[in-house]
């Protein structure tokens, strides 16, 4: 393995500096930080208009009571492969991308580390996207088992469109792990001379700490999809109690993955948030240092609190209490977070352009998802709230207003690094305007339905819940057709403009903004000098 | 970066084998969490198995001042048909006396099937204090066309059960392994 | 100080939020037994907390937004580190938790203490329906969904208890602690009860437990909580709690019914029923409990669940099917039935399946036919 990797290393570097291929060729063959980063980003939104589509036929037949446009198994397929493309396909490839273009631009260095194998994860993905799509056409329909796909529903239940899902998401988890060893060595062994551990922007550190929990928990879920291959096709019994398994077991491993999992998708935006704040506040970042060290007690904490998904299933006492308290304790470095963002405002002379309005909305929607969160991890009320839309409006909080809106103040606080062109304010304005009323009205009521009891991943309701869902499915077309404004914003900037400057935002700061914009082909290929 | 790249590259190429055994070791781990679980729940009744070999028999003293109540509970599987039954639904017990309980099965069908029986105690906690000395469900129960076998369980409590344990209620649920069995390759799994 | 009498003008201003909302509460349901109003008063308890803490950090962030602008000329400061404000901003959270963490804990123990329970209720998922068996009594039965098809299906107005409602509930007296105990036969379901506060998975081939105590007698509704497959949206649970001796009076009644039920079938057993009779209950049966499945034309849904038109094992092999109706196959979706249907129904469903849509085997299974089956071998 190491010797092939050194030299394609070494044929590469001759590729790249003398006949790059034109058209698509260019994009198949490429192995530029800068290409891959943008492929990464397209496939990113790709999927994230496919994924939203799904929620427009969840949200369009829960409109209203009784069963209008879908088929129950139909519904659950869709609510399966709308969670497995908006975490695999849309958040993550997002943040691989955003990591891509900016993390060897922020350490000095010229280029990822591995510049083939970042070529092949991404070129790996969209297959295992197409088959995951392509299962539902087959007979008795796609996934049909939640993103969570517990066993036995997944094994003795499921049709054969499991053993397509089992071999995406052996593909998708191939291309996590090759883009997260990517990231390390290139962290480790390629920054510039002179840029130190503590001097690392902390875009780079929250990234380097994810790209650990994903080598250390994408095995895991390897592991556990292919249990229930084995499960389902070849006669073991990992989660069959006919053979001495427990369907409780796929549970546990999959949670094992999963609460990192959902780490991995929200570390980065902390890094985005604490490099745009700072640039809009014009004042450093308030307490670096005890980022860093929240950041890696949050990753830590993440591998010791997975059974929070799992209080209904039936544990002892003790069991209940430990991950209770664990999950609490997550609150601490979290609060610090937040606390050190209020901090960086504080007395600073802010101004208010779309990266930092989606930054700040960041802030205080995350921060909400963070409270259901706390209160999720009261197992006695867990009791009440597991299962329902208040659960659903909680990771929704997390992962649309948190990441996604993250993911957002990113695009456009370097787009203008990426295109050479500022972006049409008035558009990204309406923007993010549309999208705060919208994600709002979309999933705030949400709490309240889960409170009252409506159970998730249900195609129908009783009638009592049919206002609210009414108000709910109003806000997802909204936040929905919203998004296609970004769309227009990005084929608009990308097409000419205003030209940028080198660096467009008075207060940034960082290496990337002392190449010109749009950043050349080529950059850094002479370490900078770090001060 | 040709011309740098020299070092770099062996840096890099020792750094990655390091990743990729760390990405092995995690995916061995995966498949090691089975047996760790399996451990982990024995010593605490995660899951409400009760030991499935034999305990060895020890002197222990009976406690006459408690009374424990055992619910037996018998249910048949999915395509089951034969009539699985415990003779007794409730008993009291002193912890530390030991007690036998038949368990009667019968295969009504007209062909030999193997079936096991999978334990399961409420509350999990409880279920390392219930020890069996011999079950029925340690082993594969083989029968032929229309036999009817009576099984016997010996059991008795651990006098150092908890005390807020009053209860215990021990379920089997009754498989049908006839093609389990048939199949080598399920024979790991189904060692246990 | 008492969460709960500050909390009502709070409700009360939210509830105008979506005026038009029908009797949707806006809140977790404090429930009716003493559990329920402990979970609801951490609940508020933890909420208001995170109500104060979102106030002041919130606060101080709009503070900051409207005071410290660029616009109003300001000049930014250069502070961005204070290990003191630092240690203080860990250490307060921190001891808030601890604070949290006390009451949940004492609620948390008592529920997870099921002893003493005076009935003990086996309660038995499968897909789309619960089993209840009162351990300590000769009762069992299975509770069904009794919304119509035709109101799912927006062909009929819905009822006021749309999807809420089912054929038998579950009795338990009041005042009494009940144990359940859960299990499923096939995929994980979750027996959830908000007014109990009692939700816990039922979990194939393992048992789990829960308790409640209902000091008052009612109606409760709760559904399936946990993704079972196609109709999980459609298994819902009605639990009436009922009197001391309302209860035994039920209990006495159902018994000697399930009784005179199981006595007036074996005497049945030598009836020979028409062909149009039989084919108009099978017709009946096969739609409210087989068709969901195998769909009403008998075409099943490929990849998923198994044609019957046309299928070999309906219009060959009569025993073979009689067995599979009665006790379900392993490893496969399909249940048995031997325990929920009469024995005139299952040679009804039995005989329709074999006579419709071209299956036109002829046959008619009797109710004889089914004991038989249920006696084989010997």
């Amino acid at each position: 393995m190491s010797s092939v990797t050194e030299q394609t290393l070494d044929n590469e570097s001759h590729h790249d500096h003398h006949h790059a291929p034109k058209g698509i060729m260019r994009w198949l063959l490429t192995t530029n930080h800068k290409d891959i980063g943008t492929l990464y980003l397209i496939f990113a939104f790709s999927m994230f208009l496919v994924g939203g589509a799904m929620a427009m036929v969840i949200r369009a037949e829960l409109f209203q009571p009784g069963l209008q446009l879908v088929e129950p198994n139909f519904f659950n397929q869709m609510t399966t492969v709308h969670g497995l493309i908006m975490v695999f396909g849309a958040v993550m490839p997002a943040f691989t991308g955003l990591a891509n273009w900016m993390i060897p631009m922020m350490i000095g260095a010229p280029d990822m580390a591995l510049p083939r194998m970042n070529n092949w994860s991404f070129w790996i993905l969209p297959f295992a996207f197409a088959i995951l799509l392509a299962s539902l056409f087959m007979e008795g329909g796609g996934p049909a088992f939640g993103w969570t796909f517990y066993a036995p529903l997944s094994t003795t239940y499921s049709n054969d469109s499991t053993a397509l899902f089992v071999f995406a998401v052996h593909i998708m988890g191939i291309s996590s792990i090759m883009g997260a060893i990517n990231v390390i060595v290139t962290i480790v062994n390629l920054r510039a001379p002179g840029m130190t551990w503590m001097k690392l922007p902390l875009f780079v550190w929250t990234w380097l700490i994810t790209a650990f929990l994903l080598i250390a928990v994408m095995p895991v879920l390897a592991g556990v999809v292919t249990m229930v291959l084995t499960d389902k096709y070849f006669g073991t019994s990992f989660f069959d109690a006919a053979g001495g398994g427990d369907p409780v077991l796929f549970q546990h491993i999959f949670w094992f993955f999963g609460h990192p999992e959902v780490y991995i998708m929200i570390l980065p935006s902390f890094g985005i948030v604490s490099a745009i704040i700072p640039a809009f506040a014009r004042k450093p970042l308030f307490g670096y240092a005890s980022m860093v060290y929240a950041t890696a007690s949050i990753a830590g904490l993440s591998f010791i609190v997975w059974a929070h998904h799992m209080f209904t299933t039936g544990m002892p006492l003790f069991g209940e209490l430990f991950f209770m308290y664990c999950t609490m304790l997550i609150a601490v470095p979290t609060g610090v977070k937040v606390f050190n963002w209020v901090a960086t405002m504080w007395r600073g002379a802010m101004t208010f352009e779309v990266p930092m309005l989606f930054a700040l909305a960041f802030v205080i929607l995350f921060t909400i998802g963070g409270f259901s969160g706390l209160m999720l991890a009261i197992t006695p009320v867990d009791f009440q709230y597991h299962d329902t839309y208040f659960v659903v409006a909680h990771f929704h909080y997390v992962l649309v207003s948190g990441a996604i809106f993250s993911i957002y103040a990113a695009a456009y606080y370097w787009l203008p690094k990426w295109t050479g062109y500022m972006f049409d304010e008035f558009l990204a304005k309406a923007h993010f305007w549309c999208s705060l009323v919208s994600v709002n009205i979309l999933f705030f009521p949400m709490h309240f339905l889960g409170l009252a009891g409506m159970p998730r991943r249900i195609p129908d309701y009783a009638l009592q819940f049919a206002d609210v869902n009414q108000i709910v499915s109003i806000g997802g077309f909204a936040f929905g057709l919203s998004q296609l404004i970004f769309l227009a914003v990005v084929v608009k900037a990308a097409r000419g403009g205003e030209k940028a400057a080198a660096k467009p935002w008075e207060g940034a700061e960082g290496l990337e903004w002392t190449v010109p914009s749009p950043a050349p082909y080529h950059t850094f290929e002479t370490p900078p000098a770090i001060k | 970066m040709s011309s740098t790249s020299q070092p770099n590259d062996k840096a890099n190429a020792r750094l990655v084998s390091r990743l990729v055994l760390v990405v092995v070791g995690m995916f061995g781990f995966g498949f090691a969490l089975v047996p760790l679980y399996d451990v982990f729940c024995e010593i605490t009744g995660l899951n409400g198995k009760t030991n499935d070999e034999a305990v060895q028999v020890v002197a222990i003293e009976a406690d006459l001042d408690r009374q424990v109540r055992v619910q037996f509970m018998t249910r048949n599987a999915k395509g089951v048909s034969w009539p699985f039954e415990s003779q007794l639904s409730t008993i009291k017990v002193n912890p530390g006396v030991m007690t036998q309980v038949d368990f009667v099965v019968e295969n009504t069908t007209n062909k030999p099937v193997v079936a096991q029986a999978i334990p399961s105690v409420s509350p999990g906690l409880g279920a390392q204090y219930l020890r069996k000395l011999e079950c029925f469900c340690f082993n594969q129960q083989p029968l032929k066309p229309g036999e009817r076998k009576v099984m016997p369980m010996q059991f008795y409590i651990a006098p150092d059960m908890p005390k807020e344990i009053g209860t215990l209620t021990l379920a089997y649920t009754l498989y049908d392994i006839t093609e389990h069995d048939n199949n080598p390759s399920a024979e790991v799994a189904m060692a246990k | 100080m008492d969460l709960k009498n500050i909390g009502l003008p709070w409700l009360a201003a939210v509830a105008t939020f979506p005026s038009d909302a029908k009797d949707m509460p806006l809140n977790l349901s404090q429930g009716v037994t003493n559990i329920s109003e402990q979970v609801y008063d951490l609940h508020m308890t933890i909420f208001y907390i995170c109500c104060i803490i979102g106030f002041i950090v919130f606060g101080a962030m709009f503070y900051s937004i409207v005071r410290h602008r660029k616009s109003r000329g300001v000049k930014p400061a250069n502070f961005h580190e204070s290990t003191k404000v630092e240690i203080l901003w860990t250490a307060i959270p921190f001891l808030i938790l601890i604070g949290m963490a006390i009451p949940a804990t004492k609620t948390l123990i008592a529920m997870e203490n099921s002893d003493d329970a005076e009935l003990t209720i086996q309660v038995t998922g499968s897909q789309w329906k619960w089993h209840y068996k009162y351990f300590e009594h000769d009762l069992e039965f299975y509770s069904v969904l009794a919304t119509p098809k035709k109101q799912i299906e927006n062909k009929l107005a819905k009822g006021d208890n749309y999807l809420l409602e089912v054929d038998r509930p579950l009795v338990i007296p009041t005042n009494t602690k009940v144990r359940f105990l859960m299990t499923s036969d096939d995929v994980i379901h979750s027996w959830w009860v908000p007014e109990f506060a009692v939700k816990k998975d039922a979990n194939p081939g393992f048992i789990n437990e829960a308790w409640t105590n209902v000091p008052k007698a009612g109606i409760y509704r709760g559904q399936c909580a946990e993704l079972c497959g196609k109709d999980h949206g459609f298994m819902p649970v009605v639990v009436i709690a009922k009197e001391q001796a309302d209860f035994d009076a039920w209990l006495a009644e159902q018994v000697a019914k399930q009784k005179a039920k199981q006595e007036e079938e074996q005497r049945l057993l030598a009836m020979q029923l028409p062909e149009q009779e039989l084919m108009e209950l099978g017709k009946r049966t096969y739609d409210q409990f087989c068709a969901a499945c195998h769909q009403p034309n008998g075409q099943g849904l490929p990849g998923m669940f198994p044609a019957l038109a046309g299928s070999e094992m309906v219009t060959k092999d009569a025993d073979g099917h009689i067995d599979i109706v009665l006790y379900g196959k392993t490893g496969t979706a399909m249940a048995g039935y031997g325990k929920q249907l009469s024995l005139k129904e299952l040679a009804a469903v039995v005989t329709y399946e074999r006579n419709a849509w071209g299956n036109d085997t002829g046959e008619l299974i009797q109710a004889a036919d089914v004991q038989a089956r249920k006696n084989a071998a010997e």
